[in-house]
C-alpha cells in the first residue's frame, strides 16, 4: 500500500550532520519520517530485526565507526527483505571510480558532499523528490541511478 | 541461470484487472490504461473486496477528483512516451489539454500541487526511464533510441540523460551490466 509520506533512515556518526539533514528534510513539502543511527552496527541491527519497518530511502555515510557504509551496503544488497530500499551514499570523495564502484555494489544515489550547507540542502531535497517519483510512480528501482 | 525479462505493462495490467474483476463476478469494461467502468452498481462490501484484492498487486483505487485527474495526466504521458502507436503531431501541452479537456495551465498547476513536481519534469523522467529500458533490453544504440523517442539529436538525449541522472548513458549501461555480471557469478 502506498503511504503519503516517505520513510527515511539516516546513518551517520556526526551529530552536526544529523541535525543538518533532519532540518533539511523538515523544510520539504513532502512529508517525511526520519530515523537516525550513529553507526553501521546499530543500523544493521535495526534493519535485520523482523519487527522493523523498512525505509523507502536510506542515507549512508561512507565513513562510520564499527561498520563502514560499504560494508552495510553489501549486507543490505545481499538481503531479500531489504531489496526495496533506495540507497543514497554520501561521501567527500568525488572520483568517478569511487562513484562507479558504489553503483556497481548496488547503491542508487551518490551524493558528493558539497562544502556549504545551502547546497547540501538543495541536493537533499532533490534526492527526496526524485525518490518520491520512484515511490509513487512505480518506476523500476533496478534502473535507478542518480549522481549529484 | 538468470533470465532477463521485458515486460509489456499494458498487457500485464490488463490481465491482472481481468482476473481480479472476473474473480469477484463484477460486470465491467476496461476503458483504457488505468480506467475501468463498472456496468452495475457495486455493493460497499464488494468495493472493499475489490480494493483489497487489487492492493495485493500494488494497484490502488484513486478516489479524489484531483487525484483522478492527476492520474489521467500521468497515464496520458506514459502512453505518449511508451506506446509507439500514438503519434503526436502537436506540442505535448496541446495534446494533453485536448485529450483531457482542460487548459494546460490548469492541468499544470494541479499536477504540481499534488505531485510536488511538474508535468515537464514527469515527462522527462518517463522518457529517460524508457531510454534506460531500451539501452539495457534492446539492440538499439543511443542514436536509434534518440530517434525513437523524438529527440532532435542524440546529443540532446545524451545531455538530458546526464542532467537527469548525473551519469552518462554509457556509464549507466556499463554499471548495470557489471551488476548483472556479479549477480550471475554469485548464482553460478
Amino acid at each position: 500500500m502506498q503511504t503519503d509520506y516517505i520513510h527515511i533512515i539516516l546513518a551517520d556518526d556526526d551529530e552536526d550532520d544529523i541535525l543538518f539533514f533532519t532540518d533539511a528534510f523538515d523544510e520539504l513539502k513532502i512529508n517525511t519520517k526520519v530515523n537516525t543511527f550513529k553507526d553501521g552496527e546499530e543500523l544493521m541491527d535495526y534493519l535485520n530485526d523482523d519487527q522493523s519497518r523498512m525505509p523507502n530511502v536510506l542515507f549512508l555515510d561512507l565513513n562510520m565507526p564499527k561498520k563502514t557504509g560499504i560494508e552495510c551496503l553489501k549486507e543490505i544488497k545481499a538481503s531479500h527483505k531489504m531489496s526495496e530500499i533506495a540507497i543514497a551514499i554520501y561521501s567527500t570523495s568525488a572520483s568517478e571510480e569511487d562513484i562507479e564502484k558504489t553503483f556497481v555494489l548496488g547503491a542508487n544515489i551518490y551524493i558528493k558532499k558539497p562544502g556549504d550547507f545551502k547546497k547540501l540542502k538543495k541536493l537533499l531535497s532533490e534526492v527526496v523528490s526524485i525518490n518520491w517519483q520512484y515511490h509513487t510512480n512505480g518506476l523500476n528501482k533496478d534502473n535507478f541511478l542518480l549522481s549529484l | 541461470m538468470k533470465l532477463f525479462l521485458k515486460f509489456d505493462f499494458n498487457t500485464v495490467s490488463k490481465k491482472i484487472l481481468e482476473s481480479k474483476f472476473n474473480g469477484l463476478n463484477l460486470e465491467y469494461k476496461i476503458i483504457g490504461f488505468g480506467e475501468v467502468e463498472l456496468l452495475k452498481k457495486i455493493k460497499p462490501e464488494e468495493y472493499l473486496a475489490l480494493n483489497d484484492s487489487l492492493n495485493d498487486y500494488g494497484i490502488e483505487i484513486v478516489e479524489s477528483q484531483k487525484g483522478i485527474l492527476v492520474q489521467k495526466i500521468k497515464d496520458t504521458i506514459i502512453d505518449m512516451v511508451f506506446n509507439e502507436d500514438i503519434i503526436v503531431n502537436v506540442k505535448s501541452s496541446v495534446y494533453l489539454s485536448e485529450k483531457l479537456g482542460h487548459s494546460y495551465g490548469y492541468l499544470s498547476n494541479l499536477f504540481s500541487e499534488i505531485t510536488y513536481s511538474s508535468i515537464e519534469n514527469f515527462m522527462i523522467i518517463q522518457k529517460i526511464e524508457y531510454s534506460k529500458q531500451l539501452l539495457l533490453n534492446s539492440e538499439l544504440n543511443l542514436t536509434e533510441i534518440a530517434f525513437k523517442l523524438n529527440y532532435s539529436s542524440v546529443a540532446h538525449l545524451s545531455t538530458q540523460f546526464k542532467n537527469t541522472t548525473g551519469i552518462t548513458p554509457s556509464a549507466f549501461q556499463r554499471i548495470i551490466l557489471k551488476r548483472r555480471d556479479i549477480a550471475q557469478q554469485k548464482a553460478n
